[in-house]
């Protein structure tokens, strides 16, 4: 059978390898050449204005950043950000109901899924239009505040970032519910109820049983959430866009807003390589657990 | 609660009595176990709902604003308001031309680009397959702002087919991964069969790969497809002109300013936006449950 397989040796042992060109192409062209333009439009004063004057600044645009109080802000918010919305939100939300689907009823199960899936399947920008009413000053979770006779607040003005990341949250919870889902389906019946046989209580079964079982679920699930937060733009942009001020300006945001708002394209990329940065530390990572699948 | 009596009779038998015991209690405790989630998720899907409750109510009010209610005398005045040519029918176009290409793009080229990783070694492929894993991970926001320099650079900002080029790259790395998994679990006895026919290798992934991998193919298509058609970032950055921009970014001509917001019309237009990934996402949640076998290719 493998006659057929290797016809000939020479030059078509690399003829075969053709039909990776245009993907390879595309790749090149179109995200390897941003992320080497990147790095050099890092290192000069580049502006919107003129390209004539842009020189080469060396490490200026990064200690530049380091002294600049909005820059630390962003990085501040983006870090509370990520930890609200996916580490503590969506991840332990997603674990939480993927645990629960077990036990539920069927109908109940159905239906949870369809709504957590449906406001994850939602275009972003959707999604980020109907929580910025849900947290308007005139919106639905004041109507629900008032009826309880609980004291109203302007969310979107007060604690701007904690309603973006309960967007987030809203947003992105199905993925982890689904990923925790089939985690949880391939631990053996047999292995809790063993454990339940000597007398281990519910919690005592999460803690040494359930959670070491899934660990690789989690690993993946965390890494691929904090990426996914890290880049979040749309959403928030919709809901504050950024504001009131700059107190819900995330990375992103903070780059965009130097990159366009205030013309300062060097800076603004500077920001945007250090963000690469850290999500290419974050892919690294998620390299390494997932060696075995290469 | 109907296991009490249960519990009860089988208590005055002294001697099996651990053994009775055991399982009626065992059963209530169940049953509660299930009542507490049953409430548990009720709650999260309440929370949950009332957003969407919102999209929906609102596009059916004449006179919606921002609170849930619903609609006093349901109309579909909203629909019709929404449904022209400059509101509706030209940003879905323009979204359908753009998410369509590149979706065609990504897939012809991870297709291609899949069959070599998948049936050759070479000390290449490995290095190959984790860069592009690497490039999966990465967040595509933070290259934007050189990419449109990059744009402006080789005029193709504020093109529909930059825009298309550049989302199917983005989706490409993900795809080929994808597409390459799903190519190693078609048995390669099935393209033998073929070789030993005569055909050449671009045969054989048209007419035996490629509609063996049917299910696996359209998964990662309805997919790429979904992940363009939501998407923000991209068109925002790189289309300019009005009459290019596709749903994802028209959708802020009402919403940009903030005074009179036509919340009704918003609502439908979101809606309409919607339907078709909710769509395209029931047809492949489906397809994720009963078609990833190919088992039925091989019999032996």
């Amino acid at each position: 059978m493998s006659v057929a397989k290797v016809p000939a040796a020479g030059g078509r042992r690399y003829w075969r390898w053709l039909p990776i060109a245009p993907a390879t192409a595309l790749l090149l062209l179109f995200l390897g050449g941003p992320i080497a333009y990147c790095v050099w439009i890092a290192l000069t004063d580049m502006q919107l204005t003129g390209q004539e004057s842009a020189s080469f600044v060396g490490l200026d645009n990064f200690r530049r950043a380091f002294q600049d109080d909005a820059f630390i802000n962003a990085v501040v918010l983006t870090l509370v950000f990520t930890l609200l919305s996916s580490i503590i939100g969506q991840n332990t939300l997603g674990l939480a109901l993927a645990a629960l689907m077990q036990r539920a009823g069927k109908t109940v199960r159905t239906v949870t899924g369809v709504v957590v899936i449906c406001a994850w399947v939602l275009p972003e920008i959707v999604a980020g239009f109907l929580l910025y009413t849900f947290f308007h000053r005139q919106g639905t979770l004041n109507a629900v505040l008032d009826w309880l006779h609980l004291p109203s607040q302007n969310w979107l003005f007060t604690l701007p970032i904690l309603a973006v990341s309960f967007a987030n949250i809203w947003r992105g919870t199905a993925f982890s519910m689904l990923v925790y889902s089939a985690a949880l389906s391939e631990i053996p019946t047999e292995v809790t109820e063993s454990a339940q046989v000597d007398g281990a209580n519910a919690r005592q079964r999460l803690w040494f049983i359930t959670l070491p079982m899934i660990r690789r679920s989690i690993g993946t699930n965390l890494m691929l959430n904090t990426l996914q937060t890290l880049s979040v733009f749309g959403l928030i942009w919709a809901m504050t866009r950024g504001g009131p001020g700059n107190r819900s300006q995330t990375l992103p945001v903070f780059m965009y807003d130097q990159a366009f708002d205030k013309a300062l394209i060097g800076y603004g990329t500077a920001v945007a390589l250090l963000l690469l940065l850290v999500g290419a530390l974050f892919s690294v990572i998620y390299l390494r657990l997932m060696r075995e699948e290469v | 609660m109907a296991h009490t009596p249960a519990a009860r009779t089988a208590r005055p038998v002294r001697s099996t009595r651990r053994a009775r015991r055991a399982r009626p209690v065992r059963l209530t405790r169940r049953a509660r176990q299930r009542l507490a989630a049953n409430l548990a998720l009720l709650a999260v899907a309440a929370a949950f709902v009332v957003p969407l409750l919102w999209l929906v109510f609102a596009s059916l009010d004449a006179d919606a604003d921002l609170r849930v209610s619903p609609p006093a005398s349901p109309t579909l005045d909203n629909f019709s308001a929404v449904l022209t040519d400059e509101i509706t029918f030209t940003p879905m176009r323009n979204s359908l031309l753009i998410c369509g290409s590149a979706t065609l793009m990504t897939m012809v080229c991870a297709a291609l680009a899949a069959y070599p990783l998948s049936r050759y070694r070479s000390r290449f492929s490995r290095p190959y397959l984790l860069t592009i894993l690497f490039t999966t991970c990465l967040p595509i926001t933070a290259i934007m702002v050189p990419v449109y320099g990059l744009f402006v650079q080789i005029n193709l900002i504020d093109t529909l087919s930059g825009t298309a080029f550049f989302l199917a790259t983005s989706q490409l790395p993900f795809a080929v991964w994808l597409m390459k998994n799903f190519m190693d679990g078609v048995p390669v006895v099935l393209e033998e069969a073929a070789w030993t026919d005569g055909a050449s290798w671009f045969q054989s992934l048209t007419r035996v790969i490629v509609p063996l991998m049917g299910p696996g193919l359209t998964v990662v298509t309805i997919y790429s497809f979904i992940m363009m058609w939501g998407n923000f970032f991209v068109p925002f950055m790189l289309l300019l002109s009005p009459e290019q921009l596709p749903a994802s970014v028209s959708i802020f001509t009402f919403f940009g300013n903030y005074g009179s917001v036509a919340f009704g019309e918003l609502a439908a237009f979101s809606l309409l936006y919607s339907t078709p990934v909710l769509v395209l996402y029931i047809l492949i949640s489906r397809r994720i449950g009963g078609g990833f076998t190919l088992s039925g290719g091989v019999k032996g």
